[in-house]
């Protein structure tokens, strides 16, 4: 799929800020961790400064299975950015993280890490199914999530 | 505690044309709608005094009262989350008038959706950071996130396509019967529906709102001085305003609960300080710039169980003589999407007994903003 477009407009990448930027960091060490209260053990996502459920500033990187759930999906279709329009029938799904369903996660579900986002078949998108996250690093040097069927 | 319940009216509405393309810019719309409704109620604008809008309005109230000859200025706000923040606005200035900070309150909203730019077209350069959990994966634009609930709505209560239809074509049949709708005599049937193309699969494009240039405005003032108005007043009953607890920017998938979302909080507000409830409702205008927004939006405001939005619609319940008439002007599916300021207005001329799709005696109606934002919402009464 990727043509001439898809090398001159490249995908969106993490506009990442001071709360976020652990995330990232660990993605591109392949792993992928969520933010957790020091003080209560409660995890947090998307990340931010202090604990909603008991006010600690003070936090740690949980890393997790990596097994998820799909809770949903979509299949956008023009207009779209460059980039993603190249990849007609593109997949984005929420995943619930199997360690703490109430974590979820937007991604895409590919084939491969580094297969395109329309590499796996439209009918084979579940709600339910399971997922398993792998990393990919793009061409600007961002690593991020990308989810694969657990059973391919 | 001072009760804003009925103690303040909206007295004037105003509009432009709605159209794909209109020449005028974005300021001569918004003066054009305000003066209008100005001039509807029978008040001069050198008495206006409070000003109330939402975000994404390119108009300031600067520009605004200068442009049409507004007094002294004693009260001015300015409502997050874009069409979360329509109905806000009335609130805002109802609570402005009712507290003695002003007494002619201005609510407006001009775009030029249509002809300028539309805002989701270049997301590379608008990426705050929130979206770094959302937006690289290609969940791009509202629709994309809204469809996204929409699925989810789908699978765990059997919702279907054909309740969203439902949805479109209420809206649509109201804007047939609408000359001032962009869709004024264009009928939509369930064949265009089904075989229309993809936005956001599972919505299709007649689950999107229109892109629209237009402007509307109205103004309100203290219960007291309605009664002087040349129209019938139109009390602001009760008002709301939603942000959940854990909530985050346009939807909530991080919530226990991702399709409660804010209407839900609103709601709770709403109702608590109101005379009646919503079995009570004879019309409502609830915001939909996607068709989902419509069966969510009656869930968290208590019209059916949770679950239920989408069997609601079923059986005409949407349609005139329904059992909830909904966005009786076509709404921003089918009038003019001009971020839900129009349900408003529609809202308006309900109460006054002169809309072009009439609930016969209604004197109740629900206002709502945008679902899935940080919201708002209203509940008007006729005297």
């Amino acid at each position: 799929m990727a043509d001439a477009t898809t090398e001159q407009e490249p995908l969106l990448t993490p506009t990442v800020d001071d709360d976020g930027a652990p995330f990232w960091q660990y993605a591109a060490r392949g792993e992928l961790r969520i933010q957790a209260c020091t003080a209560c053990a409660e995890l947090r996502f998307p990340p931010r400064p202090c604990c909603p459920h008991c006010q600690s500033f003070d936090s740690e990187w949980r890393r997790m299975s990596g097994r998820g759930r799909i809770w949903s999906y979509v299949f956008p279709h023009p207009p779209l950015l460059p980039a993603y329009a190249a990849q007609p029938g593109y997949n984005a799904i929420v995943v619930e993280l199997a360690d703490a369903p109430r974590i979820r996660l937007v991604g895409n579900l590919v084939t491969a890490p580094d297969a395109p986002l329309n590499s796996i078949a439209p009918e084979r998108l579940r709600i339910g199914a399971k997922v398993q996250v792998a990393f990919t690093t793009l061409d600007d040097g961002h690593t991020v999530p990308r989810w694969i069927l657990e059973r391919p | 505690m001072a009760s804003l319940k009925d103690a303040t009216a909206i007295v004037g509405i105003g509009q432009t044309p709605f159209a794909k393309q209109l020449p005028d810019s974005e300021k001569t719309l918004a003066c054009q709608a305000i003066i209008a409704a100005l001039d509807d109620a029978g008040i001069a604008p050198s008495e206006v005094d409070a000003f109330a809008s939402y975000t994404m309005e390119e108009t300031d109230e600067v520009e605004v009262a200068k442009a049409i000859g507004a007094g002294d200025v004693t009260f001015f706000s300015k409502v997050g989350y874009g069409g979360g923040g329509s109905c806000a606005t009335v609130a805002h200035l109802a609570a402005a008038i009712a507290t003695g900070q002003a007494s002619v309150g201005i609510a407006w909203r001009s775009r030029k959706r249509g002809s300028g730019p539309r805002p989701w077209k270049n997301t590379a350069v608008q990426l705050p950071t929130p979206a770094q959990w959302t937006r690289p994966f290609g969940l791009l634009r509202p629709a994309d996130e809204i469809a996204m609930l929409a699925r989810r709505h789908m699978h765990e209560y059997g919702t279907t396509r054909d309740h969203l239809f439902n949805v479109a074509l209420a809206c649509r049949n109201r804007a047939n019967q609408n000359p001032a709708a962009m869709m004024y005599e264009r009928p939509l049937t369930r064949d265009m529906y089904m075989t229309s193309r993809w936005i956001s699969e599972p919505l299709c494009l007649f689950d999107n709102c229109l892109e629209t240039d237009g402007a509307l405005a109205c103004v309100i003032v203290s219960a007291e001085r309605a009664r002087d108005c040349r129209q019938k007043p139109v009390y602001v009953h009760s008002t709301a305003q939603g942000l959940p607890a854990q909530h985050h920017g346009m939807v909530n998938y991080w919530n226990d609960d991702p399709l409660s979302g804010p209407a839900w909080t609103a709601a709770r507000h709403l109702w608590k300080q109101a005379d009646f409830g919503p079995q009570d409702v004879d019309v409502a205008q609830i915001y939909d710039a996607f068709t989902p927004l419509i069966p969510l939006s009656l869930e968290g405001y208590g019209f059916c169980g949770r679950g239920e939005g989408g069997a609601f619609t079923e059986g005409g319940a949407l349609e005139s003589g329904g059992r909830l008439p909904i966005n009786t002007g076509g709404g921003g599916l089918s009038e003019a999407y001009v971020h839900g300021f129009n349900l408003i207005n529609e809202g308006v001329k309900q109460l006054r007994g002169t809309s072009t799709a009439q609930v016969p005696d209604a004197s109740t109606c629900l206002v709502t903003a945008g679902e899935g934002v940080p919201t708002s919402a209203v509940l008007l009464r006729a005297p």
